[in-house]
C-alpha cells in the first residue's frame, strides 16, 4: 500500500504495538452482541442445534404445524465464557413452511430484518444519540435449514433465500442430517450449491483475505452446506458423556467429525468468523439498506448541477421544505378555522334574531292579555261598587220598615231567610 | 350349526376349485403413492416389490418446482411368484406439495380416482361385461414427513378429501431419522390428529379375535407382532442397495455409525408393512368395491346425468305412485260419505 506516504523505520521501541490489545480490552469490557436468525420448517431441528452449539438449554417449546401464518420469535440471553460476555439473541421462525399457500411466507422475515435496520438508522439519525449504549438488534447471521430430502432445495427455500441474500449473511445448513448416507450427502450438497449458484443466490463466504484464517476458511467454504445433527440428550461413550442420538443400529455423536459437520459449523460460526459476520452486517448489508432508505427519503449525494451535496445541506434543505410545508398547512388550518367561526357566528346571529322576534311577539301578546284583564277588572269593580250601593240602600229601607213592626219576629224571619 | 354329511358329497373341494380358477385368472392390484418430494416413496416401492419401478426418473430443480402442477404417472408391471401372476399398477403423483401454493394439489388426484370409478361404472353398466378391467385404486399409501412433529395442514386436507374414495394407509418413511422414543411419539401424535379431524383410514381386520382371554394374555407379546393395527402408521426404511452384514448380503443403509437393515423388525416396520399389504390385498380390493365404489356409484346415479332407461323407469314409478295415491283418496272419500249417511240414522 503506497499512497504516497514515506515508510519510516523505528530505531527503538515506541509502544503503539499494544493498540490491538487496548481495543480488545475495551471490547471485552463492553461485551459482545450477536444476533442469529434461524429459518426452517417446523421440526427441522433449529432449537436443538442452537442448544447444542451454545451448550445450554434455551427454553424453546416445540410449536404446532397448524399456525395460519409465519411469525418470528426473538429471545435474548447473556452468556459468559472465560471473561467474555456475550449478549446473544436467537430469532426463530414459527410456522414456516406449514401453510398450504406459502406465497407470503417469507415476507414477515424480510420485514423483521428491515425493521432492525430501520431502528438502527433512526438511532443514527437522531440529533442526540447514544450509539455506544444502543442494543444492536440487527441480524448478523441467518442459518437457513434445508430439509434432508436428498433431492435439492424446495421452492420455498429458493424464494426465501433470494429475497434475503442482499440483506443478511446466509449460511445454509442441512438439518437432521443423520438420515443421509455419506455417498448421498456429497451428491446432495453438490446439487444444492449448484442450484443456489444457477439461481443467483448469494450466500455468505468465509473470508479468505486474512492469511491466518484463509486456508481453513477456503476448505470450509467447500464443505457448505453443513450437514448437522443436534441433540439435547447425552450418551455414555467410553467414560465420557457426549451429546448423541441413540438408535438400535448405532449411536450418532454430534461432535464426531465423521458423523456430521457440527464441529465445522461451530468452528466457523463462533470461533473464527463471528466478528467478520458482524462487520459484514454493518459495513455491507446495513449500508445498502441505509443508502436505499435515504434515497427513498429524497437525499442525494450529488446535487442538481452534479455538485456533491453534503448530508448536512440536504438535511437543511429538507428541513426548510418541511418548515414551509408546515407553515402552509398551518395557514390553511387557520383559514379553515376562521371560516368555520364565521359560519357559526352567522348561524348564531340568525338564531338570536329568531329568539328576539319571538320575544317581542310574546311581549305584545302579554300586553294585550294584560289590557283585557284590566278591563275586566274595572268592570268587576264597578259591579261590586254598584252591589255595595244597592246593599246599603236595601239595609236602609229595612231598618226604616222595622220601626212599625215587632222587631224580633221580623229579624228572625230575616235571619231565617 | 352344520353337521358333517353322512356320506361323501364332494363340495369340500370347492376352495381348491376357487384357488385353481384364481391362479388361472391372475390378480390385479393398483397402489397409489402420495407424498411430498424427497420422503422416500420411490425407494420404498422398489424395496416392497423387490424391483426397479423407476429406472429413468427426472427430478426437477427448485426453480421449476415453484409453479409445478401434480402429474399422475401410472406404471403397470407383471410379477409372478409360485405360479401366481399379479398385475401391479403403481400410480405415482410427482409434484404433490412442490408448488409454492399447494391449494389445488390434490384435485388432479381426486379426478384420477373418480375417472377410474367412472370407467368401471360404465363398463359394469354395459351390455358386454366379459372383460372388465379393474383399474380402480385399491390402496393409497400416504407419506407423512418424519422430520415434523405430526400431520401438516396439507396432510389433513388431503386425507379428509380422499378418505371416502380410497383406502388410506399412512406411512412414515425415512424412519431412520427417528429414535425409537421419537417414533412412538410421532405415531401417537399422528393417530391423535387423525381421530381429532375425523379422518377414516383403512382399518385392518384383527387376526385371531375369537380366542379366549387367558390365551390372549399369554400370547400378548406374540400377538402384538401379528396385530398390524397397533403399528399404524408404519415407520419404514427403504433401500435400493445391498450391504454385506455378517457374511450375508442384505438390503440396508450404510452409515459411519452403523448399518440400518430394512428387513430387521427391530430397526423398522418394513416387514410388517409388506406382510400387511400382501395378506390384505384381497380385503383392500373388497373394501374398495363394497364401500368406496358403491358410494361413488350411488352419488353418481343420484345426479342428473342418469342413463336414459333409469329416467323412464322413474316416470313409470311416479305414475304408479300417483295412481295409488288417487285410489287412496277415493277410498277415503267413500268412507266419509258412508259415515255421513249413517249419521242421521244414529241421531
Amino acid at each position: 500500500q503506497n499512497d504516497g506516504y514515506r515508510t519510516l523505520s523505528l530505531s527503538g521501541h515506541v509502544g503503539f504495538g499494544s493498540l490491538p490489545d487496548q481495543l480488545v480490552k475495551k471490547s471485552i469490557k463492553q461485551g459482545f452482541c450477536f444476533n442469529i436468525l434461524c429459518i426452517g420448517e417446523t421440526g427441522s431441528g433449529k432449537s436443538t442445534l442452537i442448544n447444542s452449539l451454545f451448550n445450554t438449554n434455551f427454553d424453546d417449546p416445540a410449536s404446532t404445524h397448524f399456525l395460519p401464518n409465519v411469525r418470528l420469535r426473538a429471545q435474548t440471553y447473556e452468556l459468559r465464557e472465560s471473561n467474555v460476555l456475550l449478549k446473544l439473541t436467537i430469532v426463530n421462525t414459527v410456522g414456516f413452511g406449514d401453510q398450504i399457500n406459502k406465497e407470503d411466507s417469507y415476507q414477515p422475515i424480510v420485514d423483521y430484518i428491515d425493521a432492525q435496520f430501520e431502528a438502527y438508522l433512526q438511532e443514527e439519525l437522531k440529533i442526540k444519540r447514544s450509539l455506544f449504549t444502543y442494543h444492536d438488534t440487527r441480524i448478523h447471521v441467518c442459518l437457513y435449514f434445508i430439509s434432508p430430502t436428498g433431492h435439492s432445495v424446495k421452492s420455498l427455500d429458493l424464494l426465501t433465500m433470494k429475497s434475503l441474500d442482499s440483506k443478511v449473511n446466509i449460511i445454509p445448513i442441512i438439518g437432521k442430517a443423520d438420515s443421509i448416507s455419506k455417498t448421498e450427502l456429497q451428491k446432495f450438497k453438490n446439487k444444492i450449491m449448484s442450484e443456489l449458484v444457477s439461481n443467483g443466490v448469494q450466500i455468505y463466504q468465509f473470508p479468505t483475505d486474512d492469511e491466518t484464517v484463509s486456508k481453513i476458511n477456503t476448505i470450509m467454504n467447500g464443505h457448505l452446506p453443513f450437514a448437522v445433527v443436534g441433540s439435547t440428550e447425552e450418551v455414555k461413550i467410553g467414560n465420557k458423556m457426549v451429546r448423541a442420538r441413540q438408535y438400535p443400529w448405532g449411536i450418532v455423536q454430534v461432535e464426531n467429525e465423521n458423523h456430521c459437520d457440527f464441529v465445522k459449523l461451530r468452528e466457523m460460526l463462533i470461533c473464527t468468523n463471528m466478528e467478520d459476520l458482524r462487520e459484514q452486517t454493518h459495513a455491507r448489508h446495513y449500508e445498502l439498506y441505509r443508502r436505499c432508505r435515504l434515497e427513498e427519503m429524497g437525499f442525494r449525494d450529488i446535487g442538481p448541477e452534479n455538485k456533491p451535496v453534503s448530508l448536512q445541506e440536504a438535511y437543511e434543505a429538507k428541513r426548510h421544505e418541511f418548515y414551509l410545508e408546515l407553515q402552509r398547512k398551518e395557514e390553511e388550518m387557520r383559514q379553515q378555522f376562521v371560516q368555520r367561526v364565521k359560519e357559526k357566528e352567522t348561524i348564531l346571529k340568525e338564531a338570536e334574531q329568531q329568539v328576539q322576534t319571538k320575544f317581542e311577539h310574546h311581549m305584545l301578546m302579554h300586553q294585550e292579555v294584560k289590557l283585557k284583564l284590566e278591563k275586566k277588572k274595572k268592570v268587576l269593580e264597578d259591579e261590586i261598587a254598584m252591589f255595595i250601593e244597592k246593599k246599603a240602600n236595601a239595609e236602609l229601607l229595612q231598618s226604616q220598615a222595622s220601626v212599625s213592626t215587632p222587631v224580633v219576629s221580623l229579624k228572625r224571619d230575616k235571619d231565617r231567610k | 350349526q352344520f353337521s358333517d354329511s353322512a356320506g361323501y358329497v364332494g363340495f369340500a373341494n370347492l376352495p381348491n376349485q376357487v384357488h385353481r380358477k384364481s391362479v388361472k385368472k391372475g390378480f390385479e392390484f393398483t397402489l397409489m403413492v402420495v407424498g411430498e418430494s424427497g420422503l422416500g416413496k420411490s425407494t420404498l416401492i422398489n424395496s416392497l416389490f423387490l424391483t426397479d419401478l423407476y429406472p429413468e426418473r427426472y427430478i426437477p430443480g427448485a426453480a421449476e418446482k415453484i409453479e409445478r402442477t401434480v402429474q399422475i404417472e401410472a406404471s403397470t408391471v407383471e410379477i409372478e411368484e409360485r405360479g401366481v401372476k399379479l398385475r401391479l399398477t403403481v400410480v405415482d403423483t410427482p409434484g404433490y406439495g412442490d408448488a409454492i401454493n399447494s391449494q389445488d394439489c390434490f384435485k388432479t388426484i381426486i379426478q384420477y380416482i373418480d375417472n377410474q370409478f367412472e370407467r368401471y361404472l360404465h363398463d359394469e353398466s354395459g351390455l358386454n361385461r366379459r372383460h372388465i378391467i379393474d383399474n380402480r385404486v385399491h390402496c393409497c399409501f400416504y407419506f407423512i414427513s418424519p422430520f415434523g412433529h405430526g400431520l401438516k395442514p396439507l396432510d389433513v386436507e388431503f386425507m379428509k378429501a380422499l378418505h371416502g374414495k380410497v383406502n388410506i394407509v399412512p406411512v412414515i418413511a425415512k424412519a431412520d431419522t427417528l429414535t425409537l422414543k421419537e417414533r412412538e411419539r410421532l405415531k401417537r401424535r399422528v393417530l391423535d390428529e387423525i381421530s381429532e379431524h375425523g379422518i377414516r383410514i383403512y382399518q385392518l381386520p384383527d387376526a385371531d379375535s375369537d380366542e379366549d382371554e387367558e390365551f390372549k394374555e399369554q400370547t400378548r407379546v406374540l400377538k402384538a407382532s401379528f396385530t398390524p393395527n397397533l403399528f399404524i402408521p408404519f415407520a419404514v426404511i427403504g433401500s435400493n442397495q445391498l450391504i454385506e452384514v455378517k457374511g450375508k448380503k442384505i438390503r440396508g443403509r450404510l452409515y459411519p455409525w452403523g448399518v440400518v437393515e430394512v428387513e430387521n423388525p427391530e430397526h423398522n416396520d418394513f416387514l410388517k408393512l409388506r406382510t400387511m399389504l400382501v395378506t390384505h390385498m384381497q380385503d383392500l380390493q373388497e373394501v374398495t368395491q363394497d364401500l368406496h365404489y358403491e358410494n361413488f356409484r350411488s352419488e353418481r346415479l343420484k345426479r342428473t346425468g342418469k342413463p336414459v332407461e333409469e329416467e323412464v323407469v322413474d316416470k313409470d314409478r311416479i305414475l304408479q305412485q300417483k295412481e295409488a295415491e288417487l285410489r287412496r283418496m277415493q277410498e277415503m272419500i267413500a268412507q266419509m260419505q258412508a259415515q255421513m249417511r249413517m249419521k242421521p240414522g244414529d241421531d
